[in-house]
């Protein structure tokens, strides 16, 4: 009698040993079972999808089904935009926001990247650091500008130190996660070929936390829309926040919803310089 | 230049990992380090290249490094520690970024490792593009750019396909032919060990303790004759008989965990 290791290996030489198939049966092909659970975002399917409710939206404003008092159809939002543009509101408005929102998000994401890296690398700023930004980091930051008037004065700082503070948290707390995330076996390994400190941060830690550093710049971002457009309505002049806030006041649906969508425009802008930058520096992905 | 481990012991917490190990690497010697899973092996290699700091003991040199050495105790990692933002050449180059080299020493430095790797014509490549083996000679390109004394190497062939590691054994051989670079193999895979090592230690389950040291009666090349086989399948065997009492209980202790 073969042992069985010998029979395992050499049953498939031999027809007799393994149970045959019908030679005459009909053949079927083996059922697929492996579809779905695997989405794919078609871009044409969602322009035609937006083209359609903007037409649609059209099409009850022209016939008068919605009132344009409260819902301006798209044709007038776009004159309204485009009246803007000519008698140069538009930028006067925008050009304070984006200066706001500049100021406002250079500020903070200089301050966020200090001190995420000061968190990420030593053990002392990790102490204290992640103590206070625990602490602070859930406070709604508009509900600091009356504050910020106060200690700041009525001008252009408080709207630009809310901002700051927006963007400082979520960029510390994305610098910090991102330094943590970077591989310890690559600090290891520079480590191991002597290599200096600051070297390895420069070399190692910063393209490792780069990932992390942009995914926090496109929810700062945002923060800092948010945070303007709140800060304007709360006490500016000029501003796309103040301008709609204005236009609300004033009944001027299609002066309002012109603003949004400005600021939506700003927003996918921004949107889309972020995606630029993670392009270019991280194309090794 | 000699690696001596004196008398190392090592625990993380309450856990001790190695207990009072010592033995000597003697220059363009290859000692291999086996034991059972969890025994400290990986534990070991990094105390000796003097990236962990032991409870007890401690790693030694004696003797001067070789005059050209950059880094005279260089690691060869399991996971190839490659930086993934940097070309080929560029993660060959980084270990001699800060040595005080000029560009064109580096670049002619580099291009000789890549040469020796065959990997000439994957400079501008990304690890991403490579495959496993081609990413170990990477890590093994950037390890002789820094002209080590001895190569510390942290299971190198085990995240590979077994046709992969046949083929890079037999680079190891080649690289360490001729007796002027020494190594450490750290590696579970006795095979490795006795087709590679000059001395093997093998370490007892956890805590690690040297239990024997057992050496190759041959040189590498003597081993590649088909006549030696047969030798170097005892020596296989005999080191297994040495280790798979304690390596059931090391299986048994980890599924426990």
């Amino acid at each position: 009698m073969p042992s069985a290791r010998c029979s395992m290996l050499d049953r498939a030489d031999q027809p007799g040993t393994a149970t045959p198939a019908d030679p005459t049966g009909e053949l079927r092909p083996v059922a697929f079972r492996g579809a779905g659970f695997a989405p794919k975002a078609s871009r044409r399917a969602g322009w035609i999808a937006l083209a359609l409710v903007i037409a649609l939206w059209q099409v009850a404003g022209s016939a008068g089904w919605v009132n344009p008092l409260f819902l301006p159809a798209p044709l007038s939002i776009a004159r309204a935009i485009y009246q803007l543009a000519l008698s140069g509101a538009l930028w006067q408005h925008l050009s304070y926001s984006i200066m706001r929102i500049g100021a406002g998000w250079i500020l903070g994401t200089i301050a966020g990247v200090i001190i995420g890296f000061s968190i990420g690398l030593s053990s002392l700023a990790r102490g204290v650091g992640i103590t206070f930004i625990s602490a602070l980091f859930p406070i709604p930051k508009i509900a600091l500008l009356p504050l910020l008037i106060l200690w700041l004065g009525i001008g252009e700082e408080p709207k630009i130190a809310t901002i700051a503070l927006g963007v400082f948290f979520s960029t510390a707390i994305s610098v910090y996660s991102g330094v943590d995330a970077v591989p310890r076996n690559l600090i290891r390994m520079a480590q191991s070929f002597n290599v200096p400190f600051h070297a390895i941060v420069r070399r190692v830690i910063w393209p490792g936390a780069l990932p992390s550093i942009l995914a926090g710049f496109r929810i700062t971002a945002s923060i800092a829309l948010l945070l303007v457009v709140s800060a304007e309505m709360i006490g500016a002049e000029f501003g796309i926040g103040a301008f709609v806030l204005q236009a609300g006041n004033l009944m001027q649906t299609d002066q309002l919803l012109a603003g949004v969508v400005i600021l939506s425009l700003f927003g996918l802008a921004v949107g889309k310089l972020i995606n630029m930058l993670e392009v270019r520096l991280l194309h090794w992905r | 230049m000699d690696l001596i481990a004196d008398h190392i012991s090592h625990r993380f917490g309450t856990l001790e990992v190695l207990d009072d190990v010592s033995f000597t690497v003697s220059s363009g010697e290859v000692v291999a380090i086996v034991g059972p899973s969890g025994c400290g092996k990986s534990t070991l290699l990094s105390i000796l290249g003097g990236l962990l700091r032991p409870s007890a003991g401690q790693a030694e040199l004696r003797g001067a490094a070789p005059p050209a050495s950059f880094n005279p105790l260089t690691f060869v990692f399991q996971d190839f520690a490659l930086l993934p933002w940097c070309t080929v050449a560029e993660n060959v180059e980084f270990p001699l970024l800060h040595s005080g080299l000029g560009a064109a020493e580096r670049q002619a430095i580099v291009g000789d490792a890549l040469r020796r790797t065959g990997l000439s014509d994957f400079r501008a490549t990304y690890p991403k593009q490579l495959s496993g083996g081609m990413r170990q000679r990477v890590g093994i390109a950037r390890a002789l750019a820094v002209r080590p004394a001895i190569l510390l190497m942290d299971e190198p062939l085990s995240a590979l396909d077994s046709q992969t590691r046949e083929l890079l054994m037999e680079d190891f051989i080649n690289l360490l032919t001729d007796g002027t670079m020494g190594a450490v193999y750290v590696t579970h895979n006795l095979e490795e060990a006795v087709r590679l090592a000059d001395r093997i230690v093998v370490l007892s389950r956890r805590p690690g303790r040297v239990r024997e040291v057992v050496s190759i009666p041959m040189t590498r090349a003597e081993r590649g004759d088909i006549g030696a086989r047969g030798k170097l399948l005892s020596l296989q065997n005999q080191l297994w008989s040495l280790i798979r009492e304690e390596a059931i209980d090391a299986e048994r202790e980890v599924q426990h965990a």
